[in-house]
């Protein structure tokens, strides 16, 4: 029987480079080749194929590359849940004003917080939000250009957050690596400071593509500024069209309301 | 360089699959815009197989072009980046089908 012959698939479906598939033998080895090639059609009962290296063995795996990190994910997910947390991945460029947006949303807001914080180096970052007087564990990546699912788990078994808690989780400063690990975060945010090019959505798609809100920070510099608002918003409809678009300053405190509101919808009664 | 991590992974399952033999080819599927930059992969699989059973492998990549679906007419469009809008004038919602795929398709051995 052929695993992929025949398979109708959608345009997505293609079947190895040149055409190759995969027979399963009856006696469940299985061999990859491909048509059209050298190798001979099958010989009397289709019990063997020749193929192009004979005395290999091709093992089929089909297995994401990142389903490890998927799996270990959705453990936080459900650890979150369990615990009533609500969880935001707030993900930005380096210099977007993550730290400075939770230093004060920590001091503003309504609710209990707690805080993880990403970074490759320093605990800098994690000492600006204790002096908030919230709980902070502070990540060093080292090397590592995001965080993954089993760095927030242990960052958050050693936060320890009580039930009901808010859990912000400052990815380290980055638009592409972070964007491809889910860490079983309930939203993803994604801030994009006016002192970037309008343009940034389209050049980093993955990244704004699955946030669910987009800041548009340090709007009191845009006097100062050639940033266009409407450009920016017209990136973000193209690749996130879904996503809510809030504007704010950390430094004089416009727009801030909105995004306390945001926050508290998505806490949710408790 | 998240492919680093990736990498890792890939030499990791597929050393476990091999089951003690060597591994000649190993295949990928890596959609256009999975956002994981291919000379990176190459550069990162050759230092992680190194003294694995992974070591000396072929790294096949099949590149997956990047599709969307138009939600209103159901027409096929190929992407160059996962946009969600159809650039054609009704500007429809577009669902990327294809051009996010991130797989360990397969690996030939050695037969013992």
């Amino acid at each position: 029987m052929c695993e992929t012959c025949g398979c109708d698939g959608d345009g997505a479906t293609i079947h190895g480079r040149e055409g190759t598939h995969t027979h399963v033998l009856p006696d469940g080895s299985k061999v990859t080749h491909s048509h059209g090639q050298a190798s001979p059609e099958p010989d009397d009962a289709g019990r063997s194929h020749s193929h192009s290296h004979p005395q290999r063995e091709s093992i089929r795996l089909e297995q994401r590359l990142l389903e490890k990190n998927e799996q270990l994910a959705e453990r936080n997910r459900a650890f979150f849940l369990g615990r009533r947390l609500t969880s935001i991945n707030l993900m930005s460029s380096p210099g977007s004003g993550k730290t400075s947006l939770l230093e004060r949303t920590l001091r503003e807001a309504t609710g209990k917080f707690a805080v993880l914080e990403g970074d490759q180096e320093t605990n800098n970052d994690a000492a600006r939000i204790r002096a908030t007087g919230v709980s902070v564990v502070q990540i060093n990546t080292g090397k590592g250009c995001h965080l993954e699912a089993d760095m927030v788990w242990h960052g958050v078994q050693e936060l320890d957050p009580e039930p009901g808690t808010t859990l912000f989780i400052e990815n380290v400063g980055n638009l592409v690596c972070p964007a491809l690990f889910d860490l079983g975060e309930r939203a993803r945010v994604v801030l994009f400071s006016v002192t970037e090019g309008e343009d940034k959505p389209l050049k980093y798609p993955n990244m704004f593509r699955r946030a669910q809100l987009i800041l548009l920070t340090k709007t009191d510099l845009l006097p100062y500024l050639d940033f266009r608002v409407a450009d920016a918003q017209g990136a973000i409809d193209r690749i996130a069209p879904d996503a809510r678009v809030l504007q704010l300053s950390t430094k004089s405190g416009d727009g801030l309301d909105a995004w306390y509101a945001w926050l508290e919808e998505l806490q949710g009664p408790d | 360089m998240h492919e680093l991590g990736l990498t890792r992974g890939i030499v990791a399952a597929c050393a476990e699959r091999a089951q003690g033999r060597a591994v000649r080819v190993v295949r990928l599927k890596i959609g256009s815009f999975a956002g994981v930059e291919l000379q990176a992969l190459r550069f990162c699989f050759e230092l992680c197989a190194e003294g694995t059973l992974v070591e000396g492998a072929e790294l096949a990549i099949e590149e997956i072009a990047g599709c969307g679906e138009c939600g209103e007419c159901g027409a096929r469009v190929s992407l160059d980046s996962p946009i969600a809008i159809c650039p054609c004038e009704r500007r429809a919602r577009l669902k990327v089908v294809s051009g996010d795929e991130l797989m360990l398709e397969s690996m030939e051995v050695d037969d013992v």
